[in-house]
This record gives C-alpha cells, structure tokens and sequence, in this order.
C-alpha cells in the first residue's frame, strides 16, 4: 500500500500525482480489489469472519453444527445482541453509550417488580419498563444535545444513576419469573424448527434488526442519522435538524435496550438486579466487530448482529472444545483488535 | 452559548442540595466521648449477602446502643473507596472497623494505621493478606460449605446406584480463595482426589465433564451450563458457585428437557435459593450467615471497647467459624442437614 498522495516528497519510488490516469498507471492487485470491495460493502468483513469462525469450530468442536447447538448460540446472542442494536445507533452518531447495562437491569427490575410485586397486568408492566428505557434514552440525550455534554462523560454518569435507581427499587433482591406474569417471560418460550429450539427472545432480537435496518437505510430519518454521524456540522449546514435527530436515536436506543430487559427475563427467568451489570462493555465490542465505525457514520446495522454473533460462536466454539475461559478471553480481545485494524485499513481504500 | 439557561441553573441547584445533604450527614455521623463507634466496610453496596450483613450489623448495633457508619466499595475490587472509609474512621475515632476487603493485600497498609490508633479490626466473611493484619476473622468456612454437599451429592448418588457425571459451575478464570474453596471441598466432599487444594482444574477424574465460569450470575450459569450440555448431554450432577448460578443452570437444563434427571448444588443459603431447594430445582445448599457474622462482629467490638479483648479463633481454624448447614429436602444417611422449612427461617441469618 504505498500510493499515497498526502507526501509531496519525492522517493526513490515516486508517484505520478493521484489523477484518474494516474489510477490506470498500475493496475490494481487482488488485495486492492478486496480492499475496495470491502469499503463498498461494509458487511462482507463480518460476514466473512463469522463464516470462517463457523468452518473452523465445525471441524474443531464435535456437535458445533448440530441445529441445536447452532439455535443455542442464537439464544445465547439474544440479550447483547439487542443492546448491541441500540448502541448501533448512538455509534453511528459519533456517540458511545456506556449505560445500555444499566439501563436495562433497571428495565428489567421495573418490568418484574411491577408484575410480582404491585399486581400490575403483565401487559402494561411491560408498556411502563420500555417507557422506563425510552425515558433513561431521553435522559441521555438531552444532555448529550441540551447541556453540550460529551456522551462518554453523559453515560458515564448515568450508568452510575440507573444503576443506583435499579438497586433501590430492587432492593437488592432478584424478583423470581413464577411470581411474575408469563407475558414478560414470554420471550423464553421455545420455537422448535427442524431441530433448531428458536426462542422468541431470539426472533425479536432478529426483528428488530430488521426493523432498525429498515429506519436507518430506507427512510429520511436513517439517512439524517448517518449524516449526523459522518459529519455533524455539514448535516445541520444542509439543513438536518441535528439535535432532534440525537434526542431520537438515544429515545429509540432506551426503548431496544428495554426489548433487550424483556428478552433477558425470558432467559434466567428471572429479573436480577445484578444481571448484565457488564453488557456495556460487550455491547460495544459487538458493534466493533460488525464493522461499524467507532468514528461515527459508517456501519450497518446487519454487521452488529453478525458482531454479537462471532463472539457467541467462538465463547461457544472454545467452550465445546474445552478451552479454558481464560482463553476464551483472550481469543475475543484478539478478535476485537483485528477488527479495528481491519477496519482502519478499509478506510484507506483506493477509490 | 445562548442555550438553555434553565439546565444550568438546575444542574447548580442539584449541585447545591447534594453538598448541603452530604453536609447535614456529617454532622449526625462521628463518635462522642463515651460512646462506642463501630464501622461496617463491606466489598458493594449491590450484593444481597452485603446488604443482608449490613442489617446485621444495624440492628446489633441498636441492640447495644452503640453508633454504626456504614461504607462500602463502588464495585467489586474497588480497594480505594475502603481506604478512604478507614482513614475516615480514623478519624471519627470509632472503637472497631468491621470490613469485608475487596484487596486482601492492598488494605493492609490502612489497617495497620487504623490499629496502631488503638482500633479493633475484624475481617467479614474474607480474610486479609496476611491474615495476622487483623485482629479477627469471621468467616464461613467455604472449604466446608462445598464438603457439605459433595458428601450429600455422593451419598445421594450411592443411593440412586449411578455414577455421577459431574460439571463445574465455578465464579471467573481468576481462581480467587472463596471460589477454591467452595469447588476443592465439593470435590473432596464427593470422593475425588483434588490434586492441589489451591487449583482448580488440576484434577483429572473422568466423572468431571468440564469447568465453566459464571461470574456468580444466573445468565452466566445458563450460558455455561448449555455449552456443557453441549459437550456432554450424560451429565447428571452440577455443581455450582453460588445460588443465581444454580437458577440459571437449572433454566438451561430446563430448556434441554433433563432438568428431572440432573441433580444441581450449591453455596450460600439466600432466602431464593432456599425456596429453590423447596421446590426440588436445587439439591442441596450450604447456607452462611451473614446476618449472624455482622452482629457478631459488632458484638466483639463492644466487648472490645468495654475489656479490650479481641476474639479468639474457633478450635483448630485460623478463623471465627460463623457456621454453615446443609439445608436439602432428601437427607441422606451421615450427612447431617436441615430442611428447605428451617432453612426459610433462617435465611441469610
């Protein structure tokens, strides 16, 4: 990779100027075609790692392809792979949000409490714990958008305040899934499919997916998100109601957060106080690993899921491999830097 | 900055009333002359045994007539904020510290300034680096916790004339004293040779199937007890670190269509995984008492201030064993235990 044109400075190689001639002058490589197809399709990195993650733990673990394994990664993904759809978002604004664990161990408590403990319906303990999530979103994005502040520093501090309002109102204690309505264990139910045992917690997390992926690349308001994110002065400039566009993305993320509590119930059965107190931090590296931009406005929200899913398959891989934990660590921290790296590298694509 | 003027104005009145309550907190806290001041420092504020031990202490406290400051780490290895709680009780002068330290090693500097002051110190639950730094240690005994159900696990499958095919739910990679002990004493309990009582893992017994780690949390346990399914579907016996561990297991044995044929057991004796061992989701449970190793703590220390004696160790232990029971609904012949009814009663206490 050496043609670039930001030195002047003549080398005992030089450069023509970078024109479109000059482009002809050497006829791109292999590696420069792979290059630019993977700037041009921001999936292809993700689904490539995921599939060659797959290959290498078929012929490494025995029963890794067994539909019932592959069904349980996909439960195993559910809950970081829904928090990791809203971190998408805040991402994608050049924003990081290190309360989406907080914000929905509280979820979840609200959600349980509510049913086990106040007699509410199970329907409308669920409305008021995504209002719950919609409500800390907001929180957030009034002080990213009103007070100016840098969103690090904004969810740095409320992780803190969701997190001290989840052990009040829990009181520290687990509220247990027989004592609460089955509509909020409902997302633990199992699908059986060919094998597969798909619980509903898993196909909402696809849903969602689905739905985000539809807002962000198929409407006006995904558009203004990404160019938010790219770039937030020439968005507001070419007249993107920017602050507005923020405050939506923290409310819509708060909401999926709550799905994600929703979903979390279904899976301990059970609605804990100390439950994904460190899904910040795996969140993230999910949305790393889908190849969306730590940077702001470049990713799909496709890759994330991909993302969420790589790490499954390899905790899952090594697990059945009997590789101790340690490693596991060590093989998902490996992962997390080569995606950044590769995604450096793609930024450089020659156009 | 033409914004929003408001958010500012409400941020400094936050701001403000925070500074004149914390203000108004100190100024009821500290000793006076005479009365006895005895200090809590537990690892957080989140976990349900801290919370429980706490309310031990308070309500030994009231009990005597003494004063109680209570502090606690931020998170789980957060040895700052306990310094900073020992420097402060130094300060206020109090009679006794009770702490529970999330750095066994690095708090020892601060408690040998808080005893050359002329305070008592007793370690909770986990004992110093070296353990002389304190004055006390109240613990449960975790080696023995974990005996207890090995040998109830053993027994049990004795009388069912199966062989166990065992998996290892244990806490995180970083083979901490608690998680030692509660897995090696299983694993005596049950008849394996350990290897070395310091090492998890290092055993090579073909009825273990597997370790995986859980953090101490009910996803964890399910998520480690699927892939061990996964590798083995023959399991029938768990073992595991802690209570909300067992409850996910028991989710994930549950989504498997086994959770009948498997037998789960567990460390702690909180009041869910009591009413787990009621309902048959759990075996058996080694039950601590946190309540009870608080209101001692606060108990030694009023003797403290009253005589200036400090507590001896319980015979042949290094330690103040606070007690462990084997709380099951299906005893089993020489191991004794309590039942799931006496175990409600006496949860966490």
């Amino acid at each position: 990779m050496t043609t670039s044109n930001t030195s002047r400075v003549p080398t005992s190689d030089p450069q023509p100027p970078p024109t479109v001639l000059a482009e002809d002058v050497r006829p791109p490589t292999l590696v420069d075609r792979a290059q630019r197809l993977l700037h041009a399709q921001a999936t292809l990195g993700p689904a490539g790692v995921l599939l060659l993650t797959i290959v290498a733990f078929s012929v490494i673990a025995p029963n890794f392809l067994a539909p019932t394994n592959i069904s349980l990664i996909l439960q195993q993904t559910a809950v970081i792979g829904t928090l990791a759809l809203g971190q998408t978002l805040i991402i994608l604004t050049m924003g990081i949000d290190l309360s989406v664990g907080s914000i929905m161990v509280l979820c979840s408590i609200v959600m349980g409490r509510l049913s086990a403990d106040f007699g509410v319906p199970g329907p409308l303990a669920l409305l008021v714990g995504l209002a719950c999530g919609m409500a800390c979103g907001l929180f957030n994005g009034v002080l990213v958008t009103r007070v100016k502040l840098p969103p690090f520093i904004v969810t740095l501090g409320s992780l803190n305040i969701f997190f001290a309002l989840n052990l009040w109102f829990s009181r520290s204690e687990t509220v247990r899934g027989t004592d609460m309505s089955p509509v909020l264990m409902w997302t633990g139910q199992v699908l059986t499919v060919g094998g597969m045992r798909l619980t509903y917690g898993s196909l909402l997390m696809l849903a969602i997916c689905g739905l985000l992926a539809y807002a962000l690349h198929r409407t006006r308001w995904g558009r203004h998100v990404y160019a938010t994110g790219d770039d937030r002065e020439a968005a507001r400039l070419a007249g993107v109601r920017v602050n507005r566009i923020l405050l939506s993305v923290y409310a819509v993320a708060g909401l999926v957060y709550a799905v994600g509590a929703w979903i979390l119930i279904g899976r301990i059965a059970s609605a804990s106080p100390q439950a994904g107190v460190m899904d910040n931090l795996d969140s993230i590296t999910a949305v790393v690993l889908g190849g969306t931009s730590l940077f702001g406005g470049r990713g799909l929200i496709i890759g994330t899921v991909m993302g969420a899913l790589i790490v499954g398959v390899c905790r899952n891989g090594l697990s059945l491999a009997g590789v101790d934990v340690l490693w596991q660590n060590f093989a998902v921290g490996v992962l997390v830097i080569l995606a950044v790296s590769l995604d450096q590298w793609i930024r450089k694509a020659r156009r | 900055m033409t914004h929003a003027p408001w958010t500012r104005r409400a941020l400094a009145a936050a701001a403000g009333t925070g500074l004149a309550l914390s203000l108004a907190a100190c100024s009821d806290a500290g000793a006076e002359d005479g009365e006895v001041l005895v200090g809590l420092i537990t690892k957080t504020e989140t976990n349900p045994f801290f919370v429980k031990m706490k309310e031990g202490a308070e309500e030994a406290a009231d009990e005597h007539g003494v004063t109680l400051q209570s502090f606690s780490g931020d998170y789980d290895g957060d040895n700052e904020s306990q310094v900073q709680a020992v420097e402060n009780l130094i300060a206020a002068g109090a009679d006794g510290i009770l702490i529970t330290p999330n750095d066994s090693e690095a708090i020892v500097p601060a408690l040998d300034q808080a005893r050359a002051a002329g305070i008592m110190v007793i370690a909770l639950d986990t004992p110093t680096e070296p353990q002389d730094a304190v004055d006390a240690t109240f613990a449960t005994d975790n080696f023995l916790a974990g005996e207890y159900i090995g040998q109830w696990a053993a027994a049990h499958f004795e009388a069912e004339g199966v062989d166990p095919r065992v998996a290892m739910l244990d806490l995180n990679p970083n083979q901490i004293a608690v998680d030692v002990a509660r897995d090696q004493g299983f694993l005596q309990g049950l008849g394996v040779d350990i290897a070395d009582p310091g090492q998890i893992g290092d055993e090579d017994d073909d009825r273990i199937v597997g370790h995986d780690v859980t953090e101490g949390a009910e996803e964890g346990g399910r998520t480690a007890m699927e892939n061990l399914l996964q590798r083995d579907p023959d399991i029938n016996l768990v073992y595991t670190i802690n209570e909300p561990a067992a409850a996910g297991a028991y989710e994930a044995l549950n989504a498997a269509g086994v959770a009948e044929d498997v037998v789960i057991v567990s460390v702690d004796g909180g009041c869910p995984g009591v009413e787990n061992v009621g309902s048959g989701i759990l075996g058996a449970t080694s039950m601590q008492f946190p309540l009870d190793m608080a209101a001692q703590g606060v108990d030694a220390v009023v003797e403290y201030a009253a005589s200036g004696e400090t507590p001896e160790p319980t015979e042949g232990l290094d330690f103040v064993n606070t007690g462990v029971e084997l709380i099951t609904d299906q005893p089993m012949d020489g191991v004794e235990s309590q039942d799931s009814a006496w175990g409600l009663d006496n949860c966490w206490g």
